[in-house]
């Protein structure tokens, strides 16, 4: 009981510094707009999408016409000049292009760094260090930083009480082998999928954290971005059909208990099954990008609302922030327990599919 | 939509990054941190069943304690009594064997009384006669002529005689 004291503590001093550090580093958009002379009108649509979305630097403040941005590494390969690393404060922001590269304005890659060919905008094979990666790699490092550490503790105190990190972490460890892996998989077969279900938990939960600060090394939106879902929930399809047993094929292809007319001729229920085989990770995939970008989406907007009122009369938005704040601060409590609850789901459910996967016939 | 559409760079970064991580978790860190789990609530389970088995223990030997000792204190009891019971029995005995000695003393004594006055009266009839005998001797020696003088001669013969 101690321990889970503990934890709300640590994550509710966490998002107590969200709200605060969210409205000064959100506003350097409409600053931008001041920098280039025209009094362009505020854009919550492109702004909610700009802070959403990966990028290639990583902004850190925004002090008037100062801002301070951490580059970072642009490796490109073109068809036409071939493979490039530089660093993507080249770009200026976006404001100009670099060996005939440059970051999309619009279009179908807005955003996105481009060549001109012959006018168009073409898009490079593109494996840039991009935002996401860094958070992402980061996000990693500590996450074996963190689990090396207690291991090791775990090692050198062998059958003492745990301390420390250590006992933040057990009772969640606990959590996830007792509550999510033993029921969905089953007594006998559980332990070969623990690692994996802690590691993408631990992943999940840490990166959903760390969405929620707003500043290096948070400030990333690594699990609302669906190509890093998508990678988490393939390796939830990989490791089921790599376990899976004849049982499992069986119930697919030769549903039991279903009218054989489902069947034969025309395979309806085959059909269906062999669908949901691949719509189970693609589910996996959306509910968690959708649910941590939903968050970020509204906390956004919500932040958005005070440049809206504040572009009408700056009275209007000094009140509206007032709101908005309290608003964002109630979004990042949820959150926090959002962030809990898709990482248990998204931990669960794969371990459901494997617990399917690997089920021995009656 | 940037927002849904995968990127094939994040892919390959995010691909390797999560790969090499959980197999250097998988390697280094959850099987210790599971087992040493386990392990120590495996050691916990035992150290309850044994702290349980080991009251049961103590309970058990308190109840025999108990009983041994109640036994003892019988014993002891009975002992007792017994030894009492013993004295009891030897002073009876002691007083019996004391009372029939004495009988017996006793009876010795009338009887050695008992023949020593057999033996008196035996002795004094021997001395009777053999000094009826002298007397009748000195009367046959001496010539008698009459009755009278032949009594008084009786008579202080038999002053004479004296019984010792």
């Amino acid at each position: 009981m101690k321990h889970i004291h503990r934890l709300l503590l640590i994550a509710f001093f966490f998002t107590s510094l969200t709200p605060a550090f969210a409205s000064v580093s959100d506003d350097h958009e409409p600053e931008t707009h001041q920098v280039s002379h025209e009094k362009k009108k505020f854009e919550p649509g492109n702004f909610i999408m700009d802070h959403i979305a990966d990028a290639y630097d990583w902004h850190v403040f925004s002090y008037g016409d100062f801002h301070f941005t951490a580059p970072l590494p642009v490796i490109v390969y073109s068809n036409n000049s071939g493979f490039h690393i530089f660093m993507s404060s080249n770009f200026h922001h976006g404001h100009s292009s670099y060996k005939g590269f440059e970051l999309a304005k619009d279009g179908e890659y807005r955003g996105k760094v481009v060549e001109m060919v012959d006018g168009h905008q073409v898009r490079p094979f593109d494996i840039s260090m991009t935002k996401n990666v860094m958070a992402m790699l980061i996000s990693m490092i500590f996450l074996l930083w963190i689990f090396l550490s207690v291991a090791k503790t775990y090692r050198r105190r062998k059958g003492q009480e745990p301390k420390g990190l250590q006992a933040y972490l057990e009772p969640i460890i606990v959590f996830v082998v007792d509550e999510i892996a033993k029921p969905a998989i089953g007594e006998k077969k559980y332990k070969k999928f623990v690692p994996f279900l802690l590691t993408i938990f631990f992943f999940i939960w840490l990166n959903n954290l760390m969405g929620l600060v707003p500043f290096i090394p948070g400030g990333a939106n690594v699990t609302g971005n669906i190509t890093i879902t998508m990678v988490l929930a393939l390796f939830t399809f990989i490791i089921t059909t790599v376990n899976s047993n004849k049982n499992y094929w069986k119930h697919i292809f030769n549903t039991p208990g279903v009218p054989w007319w489902l069947k034969f001729p025309i395979p309806l229920m085959p059909l269906v099954e062999l669908m949901g085989v691949f719509t189970k990770p693609f589910v996996l995939m959306v509910r968690l990008f959708a649910n941590i970008t939903a968050g970020h989406i509204i906390v956004l907007a919500f932040i958005s609302l005070i440049f809206i009122f504040g572009e009408m009369s700056p009275a209007l938005g000094m009140g509206t922030s007032v709101l908005s704040v309290a608003f964002v601060i109630f979004m990042n409590v949820l959150e926090l327990l959002v962030g809990l609850i898709q990482a248990y789901v998204f931990t669960f459910l794969s371990a459901l599919y494997f617990g399917m996967a690997v089920e021995d016939e009656h | 939509m940037g927002l849904v559409n995968p990127e094939l760079g994040t892919f390959i970064w995010m691909f390797i990054a999560f790969a090499s991580v959980f197999f250097l978790l998988k390697k280094y860190a959850w099987p210790s941190i599971v087992d040493a789990i386990e392990e120590r609530n495996d050691s916990i389970k035992e150290a309850l069943l044994s702290a349980e088995s080991a009251k049961e223990e103590m309970a058990k030997l308190q109840a025999d304690n108990q009983k041994i000792l109640k036994e003892a204190r019988r014993e002891r009891e009975n002992m007792i009594k017994e030894a009492k019971e013993l004295g009891e029995q030897i002073v009876r005995e002691a007083k019996s064997k004391a009372t029939e000695e004495a009988e017996k003393v006793v009876e010795s004594a009338r009887q050695a009384i008992e023949s020593d006055k057999t033996a008196a009266l035996s002795e004094i009839k021997a001395q009777v006669a053999s000094l009826s005998v002298q007397i009748a001797e000195k009367v046959l020696r001496r010539q008698f002529a009459d009755d009278q003088q032949q009594k008084d001669y009786f008579q202080e013969l038999m002053k004479e005689v004296k019984l010792n």
